[in-house]
């Protein structure tokens, strides 16, 4: 047992495993539960609006995903930035491992925005700046996974997307604000946050943060799981190497 | 930097070179807009500032595979790698001249083209200006990219598929700006904002590049 403990202790890949195994079950059992519970609640037991009717609780499935999408984004920056600067090999394999999920996140807020839309806006597709930074957001995570995908050395390829990761957030922010510049919108301003006073009324607002917090901890899981994947896939590789060289 | 830079212009201009070959793209791709939209000036010249972006922005990404490529397989990379010169004025020098052979013509030819599409006469120097503060921020994305795809073997299309979304923030300010010309609207806020985005690329993009080749050099 290693006397002094830091976070940086879980960059052993023998460690995160161990660490990671019992509490991938009850991770998965604990978000399943919180989706079960928020979208039950949120689809069966609250009122419609008064304005939007019944569309109005795709919410339950727009709000949390779209969130996740940025979030996903970040925690790649994040993870590729501890990959640049301390070389830990779980942290790159960590950010592969986010990058389809939050692409699929991206996706799913992008075609519930348009079932949504098109009934309330009367379109399934408008350049509004926010819809249209998710597209440019989707197309970042493309080009991201593909350059995964296209190198065959994985620390080379950890290396250069990590470079693409820091280099395409900015360019992320940029476009944010570059496409606000271009079109005025349709989309309505932020409805949740934590200072300001909130404007979800309390009925729908308890349902949507069990469902955040179960879209939190499906991403957490996937991306846990996904990484002792990779992990095993790494080591089985290694040894599959050491085979041929025997 | 200077000689690299000089050493690549001269490449790219001599025979083989493919120096004319973004121009003829560009033209053609904007001869190839009215068999699409129609002849209309009506149609054309609202449309013609970004058609006219688009058009150089897309023969912008046609030479970027160039850049680092031919000189990774002639072993001239590993020297520039060594040089006393630092892997970031490498990468500037590269992007200057992949900007001297293919942003600046464009610029230049661009408002002879926005004739073509019947762009009113006012909107012709605020497109050439445009393009030529905005292109150079162009070069050094596409620089960037071509650094990141150097060692892959079927890097041209990732290579696009990496760069174009790059492009965003350059194309929504500089289409901007060429519109307002047009127009005759105040562009000083586009402008302004289109330069900035060239001015941060030049500052910050030369290390991303060097990084980049660093790793693929390994």
């Amino acid at each position: 047992m290693q006397t002094e403990m830091s976070l940086w202790s879980y960059a052993n890949p023998t460690r995160f495993m161990a660490t990671t195994r019992p509490l991938l079950p009850w991770l998965s059992a604990l978000a399943a539960a919180c989706l079960v519970v928020g979208l039950i609640w949120g689809f069966f037991f609250t009122p419609d609006d008064y304005r939007q009717g019944s569309t109005v609780k795709i919410i339950y499935l727009h709000v949390p995903s779209a969130l996740m999408a940025i979030n996903a984004w970040f925690m790649m920056l994040v993870a590729s930035l501890i990959w640049l600067i301390r070389r830990h090999h779980v942290s790159a394999l960590a950010a592969k491992a986010a990058a389809p999920v939050g692409v699929t996140m991206t996706l799913v807020a992008l075609v519930t925005g348009a079932v949504w839309g098109s009934p309330m806006w009367g379109t399934w597709w408008a350049w509004d700046p926010r819809l249209t930074s998710f597209l440019i957001l989707f197309l970042f995570y493309l080009g991201y996974m593909a350059l995964w995908a296209a190198i065959e050395d994985p620390d080379t390829a950890a290396d250069l997307t990590s470079v693409l990761c820091v280099v395409g957030s900015v360019f992320a922010v940029l476009s944010r604000y570059a496409v606000n510049f271009w079109n005025q919108g349709l989309h309505q301003g932020a409805s949740l946050s934590l200072d300001a006073e909130e404007n979800v009324a309390d009925v729908f607002y308890f349902p949507l943060l069990v469902c955040i917090a179960g879209f939190v901890l499906l991403f957490v899981a996937l991306v846990l799981a996904r990484t002792r994947t990779e992990i095993r896939a790494r080591r089985l590789h290694a040894l599959q190497l050491r085979e041929r060289m025997a | 930097m200077i000689r690299i830079l000089s050493r690549d212009v001269a490449l790219a201009v001599r025979a083989g070179g493919g120096f004319g070959l973004s121009l003829a793209f560009f033209l053609i791709v904007v001869v190839l807009v009215p068999f699409g939209v129609g002849p209309e000036t009506a149609v054309l010249a609202p449309i013609a500032p970004g058609i006219l972006w688009l058009g150089a922005l897309l023969a912008c990404l046609l030479s970027l595979d160039r850049v680092f490529a031919l000189d990774r397989e002639d072993g001239a990379l590993d020297l520039l790698a060594t040089a006393p010169v630092p892997l970031e004025g490498v990468a500037l020098a590269k992007a200057g001249a992949h900007w001297l052979t293919t942003g600046l013509p464009l610029s230049l030819a661009a408002p002879f083209l926005a004739v073509l599409l019947g762009l009113p006469a006012p909107g012709h120097l605020w497109l050439a200006v445009s393009l030529l503060v905005g292109t150079p921020a162009l070069s050094l994305i596409g620089t960037f990219g071509a650094a990141l795809t150097v060692g892959l073997k079927r890097g041209g299309l990732l290579l696009s598929l990496l760069v174009l979304p790059l492009y965003v923030p350059t194309l929504i300010f500089g289409a901007d700006v060429a519109r307002r010309g047009a127009e005759g609207l105040a562009l000083g806020p586009p402008l302004a904002l289109l330069g900035a985005v060239t001015a941060g690329c030049v500052a910050l993009l030369p290390f991303a590049t060097a990084a980049a080749l660093r790793v693929s050099l390994r």
